[in-house]
């Protein structure tokens, strides 16, 4: 039950774009075509979680014991980018049919302030490891949700006929007020 | 190149938040007032100029093949000097801010400037170029929280402008996630508007 509440909050209620306000640039910025966008968010799937399992480990068995929480910062984001890395080395090589299909996304994951948010909020909220796992997963899928969503609308803004100095971004950022609207109907919820 | 020119491209012409659309996390999350707008605005100016300072400098010791990883330690070493000095002198903003003020680390503007300009450029023109980045970015922060708090409100840093009748407390959706977006997106179509008209 517990559990249950964490990912339903994560995914709708809390969504980390539209109600957090992190990874608003990918949000943005692969948003054009639902197919892109369904890569990207499988990209973040798999970043955030793995991300967080070895942030939360290092967190607890080397900056705590340590004493040296203040590094937090730094450590994360040295993690967050070699594991980039690591993945898209180990991708290539085992799964070249995935790397072939999230590839391009990969190198873009480390300026994803989601990855780094998630990883800071898992030790601010004080969740057990599982807790963390299950937050962080369901957190990039709602971050897929939201994003494939966005695709969507994006796909049809471009058919249609819109006033000149709202072109391009205003109406993009515009709908996706309008969207985050409709998401905070899901706040009774938990 | 001209100095003057150099710090005043960041107000409008190459505003990040008008303009280039670098930094949009922050830019909504934390534009909920004014005065925090100002805040956040304030800190990454700081660590801009600090890290475009400093990346200037050693720019000529840092192999090529490894400087993004050795921009990205540098600049999360003034993260963490913004940060802990904020915890310790201004604990009411810091935890306003919270989680936004760590994430200036992935702010692109950050990395941007640092790739794009201090790893080119000398130091006095990398402070001027952070400097003006910064003001522009901070600039345009206060601008967007003060939209929306005079918006949702009815008040700009704390002070009352009776722009509502009475009863009325103003239009809260501004305040909240869905205002952040669509004040943003007006604010920028108003910014094309006047920036094809200089043209």
């Amino acid at each position: 039950m517990e559990y249950f509440v964490i990912i339903i909050s994560a995914i709708f209620v809390n969504n980390i774009v539209l109600s957090q306000f992190l990874g608003v640039c990918p949000f943005l910025g692969v948003s054009t075509k639902v197919s892109t966008a369904a890569g990207m968010g499988g990209a973040v799937v798999f970043v955030i979680t793995l991300a967080t399992i070895v942030t939360y480990l290092i967190q607890h068995y080397i900056l705590v014991p340590l004493e040296i929480t203040y590094l937090q910062t730094i450590a994360y984001i040295l993690v967050i980018a070699a594991l980039v890395q690591m993945v898209e080395i180990i991708l290539k090589k085992v799964s070249p049919a995935l790397y072939q299909a999230l590839g391009v996304f990969l190198p873009l994951i480390t300026t994803n302030c989601a990855v780094l948010g998630v990883a800071i909020m898992v030790i601010q909220k004080n969740y057990n490891l599982v807790e963390s796992t299950v937050f962080a997963f369901s957190t990039a899928v709602g971050f897929t949700l939201s994003l494939v969503i966005f695709a969507g609308i994006r796909e049809h803004l471009a058919l249609i006929n819109v006033p000149n100095g709202m072109k391009g971004i205003p109406v993009a950022l515009i709908s996706a007020g309008i969207l985050a609207l409709a998401f905070m109907g899901f706040s009774g919820m938990v | 190149m001209n100095q003057v020119k150099n710090f005043t491209k960041g107000f409008l012409k190459e505003n990040p938040v008008f303009i280039l659309l670098l930094g949009m996390c922050p830019t909504l999350g934390t534009t909920t007032s004014a005065i925090n707008g100002l805040g956040m605005g304030l800190a990454t100016a700081f660590v801009l100029t600090m890290s475009n300072i400093v990346i200037s400098m050693v720019k000529n010791f840092i192999p090529n093949k490894v400087r993004i990883p050795s921009f990205i330690v540098i600049i999360a070493s003034f993260v963490t000097v913004v940060d802990l000095s904020m915890a310790a002198y201004l604990p009411a903003l810091h935890e306003q801010l919270g989680l936004f003020i760590p994430l200036i680390v992935v702010n692109c503007i950050v990395l941007g400037r640092a790739e794009s300009f201090a790893s080119k450029n000398g130091v006095f023109s990398s402070l001027v170029d952070g400097l003006g980045m910064g003001l522009g970015f901070a600039f345009a922060l206060t601008i967007l929280g003060s939209v929306r708090e005079i918006l949702g409100s009815g008040k700009v840093f704390g002070f009352d402008m009776h722009i509502f009748p009475k009863g009325v407390d103003g239009i809260l959706v501004f305040v909240l996630a869905p205002g952040a977006f669509l004040a943003l997106g007006y604010l920028i179509s108003i910014v094309n508007k006047i920036n094809k008209k200089s043209i």
